[in-house]
């Protein structure tokens, strides 16, 4: 059997774990906005709610802006942060040409 | 009374992805490896066909039908649990990422089950998984087509056997001829038809509610709850809601329609693009449908049954044939999930079944035949069994989305980034998710006031690592 490669010390793969990594930190700043927002500004009665564009606050921040918001960190992220890196072998890829000029 | 200008739209909706079902049997015919292309559409996958594919896949009846029934009732609350699904995309695709990808292509892997094999040196695990994929996705095939079904039948003046025929079949052709490719690109154009049908019955329902101060106004008159993160009850508490976020958002990770995605990109700058589109996208749908659900109260108080909400709201606002396009758009969300599982379960059958253990020396146009003939057949026995569903496939798909996810994450997601994960603690993580999950559901649902796979997902991942630690020794014995 093939030495199994999945834990080598492969540059792409430092990559990945880190990114990987990003991915847990996104979704926990993602969490963290949409709790503190809709049952920090939601938990008061609702005849006491502010109002923005139709919205009650609460939700106006915690599902309308953190969409927004989520939106535009996850394209700086993957913009600014994320590397691009090749998915194939040095083998596969000659395999791979191949395959494109037969197709 | 058939009303054809909602009809058209729906027909021509229909033409379209059998002329793309058609044309993708060319690729299926001429690949080299059919293997490859029949169930990974040899991972060619760009970044916008990646990110619809697995928008559509995610999005099923519940977010179109289902959800905004709920929504309907209880209110923002419901809106407020359904943007716990804005991670799936994003989280997914990081955390599975590259390393998936260059991984599964250094084992050769065409199914997830595949990668599990040849990252644990285990058939029982494959044979484990494989079950477990063919039990759950099947039943839950089987639950998507009667939700098809009956929204045909309620839309049109047809039986359910009639109604159920035309969505089987339909569904059935393309992908058994078109395999993986064909339903990726199925799925952009219903992922494109879900995203504008949202659109623009977000847009009718707020113009139909007089803007979005006076809907707030008419909910608060009808039941201050209604705009509360609460629920209509206030029986939405804050753990209850925010254990959706496991359910619907990161436990996604494990579910192998989805993961299978993963593997499926040509390069990393399409995964980055995916990345992006499908969290823009994924996140304005479920906003969306789910708001509509909510804004329907104040348009229309006296809706009885939950599942009616969208398709009579949608007639009510909208003229015919925008009508049409919008009913597209819960057909378009459940075709392009059962044909993800339709070939997910086949890929299961013929790949880890078939070739692993039945005939591993079969010839490639053996393989074609046996690959299109399997697809058939499941097509065929899913048909027969949703027309008039047994009990037990009822029960069954109760679990389908926790079972699978309590099953496979940690095999998936420590076999990825752990060491010293092993077989062990892989098999016996998926015996403690998958019978816990049940156990839990029978005699102590919504445990702490948390949605029941929140414990089944713990327990899975004690047994991986406690399991995975204890053995370490022995393994190592064997392999000196």
């Amino acid at each position: 059997m093939d030495k199994d490669k999945i834990f080598s010390d492969d540059s792409r793969f430092k990559v990945a774990k880190k990114e990987a990594w990003i991915g847990i930190g996104l979704v926990l700043f993602n969490f963290i906005w949409w709790f503190a927002f809709a049952y920090g500004l939601g938990s008061q009665s609702p005849e006491e709610y502010t109002y923005i564009l139709g919205f009650p606050a609460w939700f106006f921040y915690s599902c309308i802006v953190s969409l927004i918001v989520m939106s535009i960190l996850v394209i700086i992220v993957v913009k600014y942060c994320f590397k691009e890196v090749t998915f194939e072998e040095e083998i596969d890829k000659v395999d791979e040409e191949k395959e494109k000029s037969i197709g | 009374m058939m009303n054809w200008g909602i009809v058209l739209p729906l027909i021509i909706f229909l033409f379209i992805i059998f002329i793309v079902g058609f044309w993708t049997n060319k690729h299926v015919r001429n690949s080299d490896s059919f293997l490859q292309e029949y169930f990974l559409g040899s991972r060619s996958m760009g970044g916008f066909i990646l990110a619809m594919t697995m928008m559509a896949t995610y999005g099923s009846a519940s977010s179109f039908i289902g959800g905004p029934g709920i929504a309907y009732s209880t209110g923002l609350g419901w809106v407020l649990l359904a943007m716990a699904q804005l991670p799936t995309g994003y989280f997914v695709l990081t955390v599975l990422g590259k390393k998936f990808a260059i991984v599964s292509r250094q084992y050769r892997a065409i199914t997830l089950i595949d990668f599990l094999k040849n990252r644990y040196h285990s058939e029982w695990i494959g044979i484990l998984a494989a079950i477990s994929i063919i039990i759950f996705l099947f039943s839950s095939i089987a639950a998507q087509w009667v939700g098809g079904a009956r929204l045909l039948e309620s839309l049109f003046p047809i039986s359910y056997p009639i109604a159920l025929t035309i969505f089987a079949f339909s569904v059935m052709i393309y992908v058994i001829i078109g395999g993986f490719r064909a339903v990726a690109l199925t799925d952009t154009i219903l992922g494109t038809i879900m995203f504008f049908g949202t659109l623009i019955l977000l847009v009718a329902v707020i113009n139909a509610g007089g803007g979005i101060n006076n809907i707030m106004e008419n909910l608060m008159a009808i039941d201050p709850g209604l705009v509360t993160p609460f629920g209509a009850d206030g029986s939405l508490s804050a753990s209850y809601v925010s254990s959706y976020w496991i359910l619907v958002g990161i436990g996604v990770v494990g579910l192998p329609q989805i993961a299978v995605r993963a593997m499926s990109y040509k390069n990393s700058r399409s995964m980055h693009q995916a990345i992006i589109i499908t969290t823009v996208f994924v996140g304005i749908i479920m906003l969306g449908m789910h708001l509509v659900g909510v804004f329907a109260r104040a348009v229309h108080p006296n809706i009885a049954v939950a599942d009616s909400v969208m398709p009579t709201i949608t007639m009510e606002v909208l003229p015919p044939f925008f009508a049409g396009i919008v009913l597209a758009a819960p057909m378009a969300a459940i075709m392009s999930t059962v044909n993800a599982l339709l070939i997910m379960v086949s890929s299961a059958v013929v790949k880890d079944i078939y070739l692993s253990y039945v005939n591993p020396q079969a010839q490639d146009q053996k393989v074609r035949s046996i690959s299109y003939l399997v697809t058939a057949i499941l097509g065929v026995i899913v048909y027969l069994m949703a027309l008039s569903p047994p009990d037990f496939l009822i029960w069954l798909n109760l679990f389908s989305f926790g079972g699978l996810e309590a099953a496979f994450i940690w095999p998936v997601v420590l076999g990825l980034y752990w060491k010293k994960g092993n077989k062990y603690g892989a098999i016996s993580s998926m015996i403690v998710g998958v019978t816990s999950y049940i156990l839990f559901h029978q005699f102590y649902p919504n445990a702490l006031g948390m949605h029941t796979v929140i414990f089944p997902i713990l327990l899975s991942f004690l047994a991986f690592v406690a399991v995975s630690v204890i053995t370490q020794k022995k393994e190592l014995v064997h392999s000196i």
